[in-house]
């Protein structure tokens, strides 16, 4: 055995261990370079935290001396930039973990501020509302059902869900009704004519319900008689009874409660305004409805009603779905129109501005937010219906 | 159904004259009020707008409806902090949920179906159903923020965050996947891949987005008035609601200050329509 000489091992061995402290040489300056990372990642969280905050409780002390405008330029810069910067150390200290940790964190270290703020402003306060709900005014004990007896024994709040019930059955299968109309007449037009009358349809889209009640104050608006109408619904009303001879009187139109003709008058405001929301996404459906199909279906001798009612319509229904819920969730919740015009006089009143006199006139923090825990419970079914059709189009991805 | 050269010749009077009076029926109201900000308050209160719209000649024009609605009634001032409302509460949105979105649709880890569930349920829960405790939150008691840009700017971003991680994701699942798989192997970080290739390929549908926030955001009047309030700091909104509260003495001046909160939203809306048409289509045809 001794006269084996021990040299091929070594030398077999050598570059061997040369590569092992090659890689033990990078692990440790990555690990290195890790550690670097981690720190400067979160020294830099830090003072980015700190400038950030100094910057805006500088703001608040100095709002009276610095104008407007500059204070508003430092506050976007600060917010903007601000978020960023803190996102990019956030991510830096994320990657200077260990290799393992690092991958396990980094898909929530992109999720952090998404999820913080639907946390913080999403679910913690809805949970708190519906503990409140069962809270007295100043949500200091518990009232068990109170606040809901006394919501529903309450002839003002009957008065909110009847309207509220009456938006919803009209107002969603009204705008998808003109959408898809528009939709219609359009597509048959010369392009020049289609672009016009559909930019004239979506204008209202961009105004805001303020806006809106200031526009429509113009049509619905009521001078006492004799006095000339600036309301063109009155003018056009008393011209009427001029023109028969009939002698009709102006009349305040959002005050008529009859069969609840103020509501109609505010609805066909909201109607106005979502007519083109409605109208955009129909019109590209029906863009995009096979032409084959309706070919088809003319070679078979189908009219244009057949061809529209059983070809087009239903390749388009899932979009009139879509236009429908996003309609049907704004109205449930619709609160600027009625708060801007009415104010919930005439027998006009919603949940939502029920909800919002309910804070402001009385401060009962219980009984507001048993109503807005109503609202919460009456979407319901389209959120059970938004998670399963999400769920379907996932599986057929 | 788009078949224009064919269908152009057929097209008979009905369409046409059924959309006219649809387009005439849309434009009334805004006509309305476009050409009554331009007259003085006594002609507005004895006459009907369409009186100077058929006979413009010989009428009273003028521009004080813009002058007093502008220094007066502070419409200059509420259009600044209406801008300085809307900007940020656009950007910060679109960048925490274009994040989130990546993490969505490119990565894996545990929980991930449920949380985006949730963000789909979060899509329709009314906001009233946040604000009692959110009052609190940000009020004295709580952070001290309430009537700061500051607690709007949160509340936009947080109130934003479904529809815009949905919308994003939805489009961010249409990418190629290789893109990013090569990406990977080239040595890239997730930080890196989603800077330098995904947000470039998702630009059409941040830019939709972002013009519905900021259009949103504009035009909001509840968040505003709630935690902003009607003082220094209100928006054009809030401004306006107060004008129109106090009809009577300032109808002419609320006529010049709606025009005014609307210019910005139209121009956004016109200036940008291509992308706002594009981005809805991709994200509500699916969603």
């Amino acid at each position: 055995m001794s006269n084996v000489p021990p040299v091929e091992t070594p030398a077999d061995e050598k570059p061997h261990r040369d590569a092992e402290a090659l890689r033990n040489e990078k692990e440790t300056a990555d690990s290195k370079q890790r550690l670097v990372k981690l720190v400067v990642g979160l020294v830099g969280l830090l003072v980015a935290l700190a400038i950030i905050g100094t910057t805006f409780q500088a703001l608040a002390l100095y709002a009276d001396t610095i104008p407007r405008i500059l204070q508003g330029l430092i506050a976007v810069v600060a917010g903007v930039l601000g978020a960023a910067i803190l996102f990019y150390f956030l991510n830096m200290a994320v990657e200077g973990l260990p290799r393992r940790a690092s991958q396990a964190v980094i898909p929530f270290a992109f999720l952090l501020p998404a999820l913080l703020l639907l946390g913080v402003m999403l679910i913690f306060p809805t949970v708190q509302t519906i503990h409140y709900s069962f809270a007295d005014a100043d949500s200091e004990s518990y009232v068990g059902f109170q606040n809901y007896v006394d919501v529903f024994g309450d002839p003002a709040f009957r008065s909110s869900i009847f309207n509220n019930l009456l938006w919803l059955v009209i107002v969603p299968a009204m705008t998808v009704v003109i959408g898809l109309v528009v939709a219609v007449l359009a597509d048959r037009l010369s392009t020049n004519g289609e672009k016009v009358s559909k930019a004239s349809i979506f204008v209202p889209l961009a105004i805001s319900f303020v806006g809106a009640a200031a526009i429509w104050n113009f049509i619905y608006a009521y001078n006492p008689p004799g006095d000339n109408q600036i309301g063109l619904l009155n003018a056009l009303w008393v011209g009427l009874g001029d023109l028969i001879g009939a002698g009709l009187r102006p009349v305040a139109w959002l005050s008529v409660s009859t069969l609840s003709f103020n509501d109609l008058l505010l609805m066909a405001i909201v109607i106005w305004m979502q007519g083109g929301f409605a109208m955009i996404l129909l019109s590209s459906a029906i863009k995009s409805v096979p032409q084959e199909t309706i070919e088809a279906a003319q070679i078979d001798g189908a009219n244009e009603w057949q061809i529209f009612s059983r070809v087009v319509v239903p390749q388009i229904r899932g979009t009139m779905i879509t236009v429908f819920i996003t309609v049907l969730v704004l109205v449930l919740k619709i609160f600027d129109i009625i708060y801007v015009t009415t104010n919930g006089r005439a027998d006009t009143n919603v949940i939502a501005n029920l909800f919002f006199q309910e804070i402001f006139r009385t401060g009962d923090n219980g009984v507001a937010s048993a109503i807005v825990v109503i609202l919460l419970i009456s979407v319901t079914p389209v959120l059970i219906y938004q998670v399963r059709h999400f769920r379907r189009e996932e599986a057929n991805r | 159904m788009s078949a224009k050269t064919e269908e152009r010749g057929r097209t008979g009077w009905f369409p046409r004259i059924m959309m006219v009076l649809l387009a005439l029926l849309w434009t009334i109201p805004s006509l309305g009020l476009l050409i009554s900000s331009f007259r003085p308050r006594i002609a507005l209160e004895q006459s009907g707008w369409w009186t100077a719209f058929f006979m413009p000649f010989g009428k009273e024009w003028t521009l004080d409806n813009y002058r007093t609605a502008l220094l007066a009634e502070d419409m200059a001032g509420s259009f600044i902090n209406s801008i300085v409302v809307a900007i940020p509460a656009t950007v910060l949105p679109i960048m925490f949920a274009a994040f989130a979105a990546y993490a969505f649709t490119f990565m894996s880890f545990p929980g991930k179906d449920i949380i985006f569930v949730l963000i789909v349920a979060l899509l329709v829960v009314p906001l009233q159903a946040t604000f009692v405790p959110l009052l609190t939150l940000l009020g004295p008691e709580g952070l001290g923020i309430n009537g700061q840009f500051l607690a709007v700017w949160l509340l936009h971003t947080g109130f934003g965050m479904p529809l815009a991680v949905y919308t994003i994701r939805n489009y961010m699942s249409t990418l190629p996947r290789d893109i990013i798989e090569s990406a990977k192997i080239d040595g890239a970080t997730h930080f890196q891949t989603f800077w330098r290739l995904i947000v470039p390929m998702s630009i059409p549908v941040l830019a939709a987005y972002a013009i519905l926030q900021f259009v949103w955001v504009w035009n909001d009047l509840l968040i505003a008035l709630l935690f902003l309030g009607a003082g220094d700091k209100s928006t054009v909104i809030v401004n306006l609601a107060s004008l129109l509260g106090t009809q009577g003495q300032g109808a002419e001046v609320l006529t010049a200050g709606a025009f005014i909160s609307m210019i910005v939203p139209l121009l956004v809306f016109f200036g940008l329509q291509r992308y706002f048409v594009r981005g809805l289509t991709a994200g509500a045809v699916k969603g």
